[in-house]
């Protein structure tokens, strides 16, 4: 690599990073829509580049300022990196170009040069951790990205995010601090923050109680982050009352980023250290994953606000990729890495749907929802294809890593058959979640006059329809997600002794 | 054109006909109709240009796109397949022919919604069967099922969508619940899953994982409506009458049955299921839905759920001669596929073209509609014939087979199940023939009616003429499916 290509790993960040206080400046109206755009389009062009890069060249290695690690910064761009880029940074790309007119009509106009710089740091921050190898680094960036999703998600008008937002924060706060703790405790046991420097050191060290205090630490921050059940609670409100594209945006990406770092410290730093890598998997987070998927699932069936109903789906997915990473095989791992890739795709569709949805709906109840296919039918039958694809239906992306997932719990022989019936009994329950949706929006007598299908805004129609295609491009040609997810987890994996 | 661009052709036609017939709506109803007329045509033309390749023993395939790693969106024409298609194809062009009757003499609504659906559904029906493989199967097998739920809810209203949902939900829940996991399961341990003559699961099941993985076939395979997952098919009758026809009579039903004879005989292998003591039960829960679907079917009042029973019925006769696992009964299990398909299609036509032209859904309403309706009535009747299996109609040469293939093993069960089932077809389809043609209207009709639309009443005869000329002409039938038994004992 020569040139500009080089210092693609750090452009990464640093593009939306020094776009957003220049989007402050930007008073008249649209133009902060614009630049903020332009600013994740080209991180997303830089994403796509550095996925092709990975593809071609393997892992890309980036010292900050030329220092070199572990002394100075290194940001590390891995297939597992590299996947999580391509979602972050497709989903700011999706939400902005599809959701102008959303957005416009849902923040006032005098705050939105304010709000689109929030959602540039978001997006630096997001992108920041994952392609930091620094454990330190992580943590600044996860606040900044932070900070920036509660002022995103209360930017919106309804005021009952407010609440929302600050249960996030509080929760959002303590799962913060508890990784910061436990980085702490290792920099003090090991002397070193790079996390392949701390991969090496932390062998001599590694029966030692505070490493295993800083293992639970790091462990439940960062469960809490991600949403893993039961530590979910902040989520499903946060993502009801946000502002709609600020829901597609986050709802495809930021759970996802801190469950990365999960898996980078499990897999990386401490392996089979503190009483046995595979025990923590097996014994504490396998069930709970499998209780995130039924009770999520459950909870979603019976859901009456569309969003809250997404939101609780969400809950179940993340209990896939969880799942997926705790059968610590390939397999397992590759099903889980490649589902946040394909679980991206289908939110990020029905949180589009949604959005159009909510310009012509009273409200976001199912009660409101009524008859909503007869007015949008095109939007209502993207919504549809996202959907088949959360269920599983094959054809989509959604199937494929069902099918990995339950491939992997096969490979465990008569003990991996209720994993396989977990798994089937919540695509089922999706189907219910599903369907009542399409039930209430096609066959439900609309409330007052029949009134004519209307369409809200062409570009939002197409963006909607280009990520619904997504979901069935990936799931007839999946190798792209495929081969990322299956070096991401073969690197992984090697990294267990 | 090329076998290969040939089954290409086929998948695509429908598809590209349904955005044909959409455009075509929005001009007017007679340019939407031609058009699907011509897909149909077109599509009949494309599958039965594959028959004389087929018929000389070649397997044309052709290979899409690889999924997953070793599991290929792939195709493969083999004789099952070939048959299931050219039926289809063919009986689509007379269903299209009963539609434009049907649906303007009811004036329904969302009529090309209706066409659109049923075009893209025949583009499902097509991929299942030229499938080369199981997942490919299965991705038709499921876009089957989810382009039929707007035909299934055409009407919309709340007991539509009740029924709908119980089409949905079972159709779902089997598939996803049990047929996934058996379809993993053979790549799992079988390392692929595609479809080979004398099966591919040899040693690599033993003992009760065998029945136990049929059982998960059979039952998660709902669309061959193997009791107790029958329950959808009755809900399928508040679809519009053609639709009962075509899919609910051949297409999704025929889907399943023809599914379940393929695993037997391409994934299991039929020399390997017979030698498996486990896989016993298959022939006694195929019997079994023979005889409780017809006493069901002997207590209906309306003559759709009647014939559904009925259907449920017939479909477990093609499950049970594939049970039977003998060269002739797999050969009567594909020929029954056929002759049940157009006696079946007729009694719904004529049950449909009942509905239009006088309004009328009960049996005990029919007394004396045969001299208002002669034409639909004698095709009922022929069609009702084959049903029971009385020569000269179709339905004898398939249980000509099947028994022979029971008396090949000396397999009893399934001859006193055929037997006793005859007794009970006779038992429920006699008496509507009886009242129709020889007793007294009990008042005379508010509106005096004759026949339904010249379109309907055409396309029952002609299957009706079909469902005769099948007992004369099925050698080529008989020849085709030969070559899937060729190298069995």
């Amino acid at each position: 690599m020569n040139g500009l290509a080089q210092h693609l790993p750090a452009l990464q960040v640093v593009v939306p990073m020094l776009v957003a206080p220049l989007v402050i400046l930007l008073r008249p109206r649209g133009l902060a829509w614009a630049a903020c755009t332009a600013a994740s389009v080209l991180a997303f062009a830089i994403a796509i580049q550095l996925v092709q890069g990975v593809l071609d060249e393997g892992a890309a290695s980036y010292l900050m300022g030329s220092w070199p690690a572990p002394y100075g910064i290194e940001l590390r761009v891995d297939a597992f990196s590299a996947l999580l880029l391509l979602v972050i940074t497709g989903a700011s790309v999706m939400a902005l170009v599809g959701g102008r007119n959303s957005l416009d009509a849902q923040i006032e106009t005098r705050r939105q040069p304010y709000f689109y710089a929030a959602w540039l740091l978001a997006l630096a921050g997001l992108s920041g951790i994952v392609v930091t190898a620094d454990a330190f680094n992580i943590f600044v960036f996860m606040e900044i990205s932070s900070l920036a999703s509660y002022v995103l998600i209360a930017g919106g008008p309804d005021r009952r995010a407010l609440p929302s937002v600050f249960k996030y924060l509080i929760m959002g706060t303590i799962g913060a601090t508890f990784y910061l703790i436990g980085v702490g405790l290792i920099y003090m046991m090991t002397g070193t923050l790079n996390l392949a420097d701390m991969e090496l050191r932390i062998h001599e060290v590694a029966d030692q109680r505070p490493i295993l205090a800083a293992a639970g630490f790091i462990t439940v921050g960062l469960a809490l982050k991600a949403a893993i059940f039961p530590l979910h609670v902040w989520l499903p409100n946060a993502y009801t009352y946000a502002p709609h594209m600020v829901t597609a945006f986050l709802a495809a990406c930021s759970t996802k980023v801190s469950l990365y770092v999960l898996l980078r410290f499990d897999f990386f730093v401490f392996q089979e250290n503190l009483a046995g890598h595979a025990f923590q998997f097996a014994v504490y987070l396998m069930p709970l994953a499998i209780l995130g998927i039924l009770v999520g699932s459950a909870v979603a069936m019976f859901e009456k606000n569309i969003k809250r109903l997404l939101a609780f789906s969400s809950v179940a997915q993340i209990g896939y990729m969880m799942l997926g990473a705790s059968l610590v095989t390939v397999a397992g791992l590759t099903a889980g890495i490649m589902h946040i890739f394909n679980h991206a795709l289908a939110k990020g569709a029905l949180f589009l749907a949604v959005a159009s949805f909510a310009t012509v709906a009273t409200g976001l109840r199912l009660d409101d929802l009524k008859g909503i296919a007869r007015r949008m039918p095109w939007t209502f039958a993207a919504f549809v294809v996202a959907g088949l694809s959360l269920i599983g239906i094959p054809g989509t992306a959604g199937f494929v890593s069902k099918w990995y997932l339950i491939s992997a719990a096969m490979e465990f022989g008569a003990a991996g058959l209720p994993l396989v019936a977990v798994i089937l009994v919540s695509s089922l329950m999706a189907v219910v979640y599903v369907w009542r949706i399409v039930e209430v929006a096609w066959f439900g007598e609309e409330v007052g006059e029949p009134r004519p299908p209307v369409t809200v805004s062409p570009v939002l129609v197409t963006v909607t329809w280009v990520v619904a295609i997504a979901n069935l491009y990936f799931g007839l040609v999946p190798e792209l997600p495929l081969s990322l997810s299956g070096v991401a987890a073969t690197e992984l994996l090697d990294h267990l002794p | 054109m090329s076998a290969q661009s040939a089954i290409l052709l086929a998948l695509l036609l429908p598809l590209v006909g349904a955005a044909g017939i959409a455009v075509a709506g929005r001009v007017n109803a007679n340019f939407r109709e031609t058009v699907t007329l011509l897909t149909a045509g077109g599509l009949a033309i494309t599958v039965w240009s594959l028959l004389p390749a087929v018929m000389a023993g070649e397997r044309p395939g052709v290979i899409l796109t690889e999924l997953l790693p070793g599991v290929e969106l792939a195709f493969r024409v083999e004789p099952l397949g070939m048959l299931f298609a050219a039926l289809a194809s063919g009986l689509w062009i007379v269903n299209s022919l009963y539609s434009i009757g049907y649906m303007r003499g009811n004036n329904e609504k969302h009529q090309t919604r209706f066409y659109v659906m049923f075009a893209v559904s025949l583009a499902a029906t097509m991929g299942v069967a030229f499938a080369g493989n199981l997942i490919t199967l299965f991705l038709f097998y499921e876009m089957l099922t989810l382009s039929t739920y707007p035909l299934v809810s055409h009407k919309g209203d709340a007991n539509t969508v009740r029924s709908a949902r119980v089409y949905l939900g079972i159709l779902l829940t089997t598939s996803i619940g049990l047929f996934l996991p058996a379809i993993i399961w053979t790549y799992t341990v079988a390392g692929g899953g595609d479809f080979v003559p004398g099966g591919i699961l040899a040693g690599h099941v033993d003992g009760p994982a065998i029945g136990l993985l049929l059982g998960l076939f059979v039952f998660g395979i709902g669309k061959a409506a193997v009791m107790p997952v029958h329950r959808w098919l009755p809900a399928a009758m508040v679809a519009p009458t053609p639709v009962s026809a075509l899919l609910h009579a051949v297409a999704v039903v025929k889907a399943g049955v023809f599914t379940i004879t393929k695993v037997i005989v391409y994934i299991f292998g039929v020399d390997f299921l017979f030698a498996a003591p486990s896989s016993g039960w298959l022939l006694y829960a195929a019997a079994f839905t023979i005889i409780a679907a017809s006493v069901v079917a002997l207590r209906q009042q309306n003559l759709k759920r009647l014939l559904a029973y009925s259907t449920i019925a017939q479909l477990s006769y093609v499950v049970m001669a594939a049970a039977i696992l003998k060269p002739l009964a797999e050969i009567g299990a594909a020929i029954h596929m056929v002759a049940h398909a157009f006696g079946k299609i007729t009694l719904f036509f004529a049950a449909g073209a009942i509905y239009v032209a006088a309004k009328k859904t009960e049996i005990h309403q029919l007394r004396g509609i045969g001299w208002r309706m002669p034409i639909t009535m004698t095709a009922f009747t022929i069609g009702a014939l084959s049903m029971i299996g009385v020569p000269p109609t179709g339905g004898f040469v398939s249980k000509w087979y099947i028994l022979a293939g029971a008396f090949e093993d000396d397999n009893y069960v399934a001859l006193a199940t055929i037997i006793m089932s005859t007794v009970l077809n006779a038992a429920y389809f006699l008496p509507i023939i009886y009242m129709a043609w020889f007793m007294r209207e009990e008042e005379a009709p508010v509106r005096p009616h004759g026949e339904a639309p010249w379109p309907a009443v055409l396309a029952l005869a002609i299957t009706a003429f079909l469902t005769i000329a099948f007992f004369f002409f099925h050698g080529a039938t008989l020849e085709l499916e030969r070559q899937v038994v060729e190298n069995l004992s």
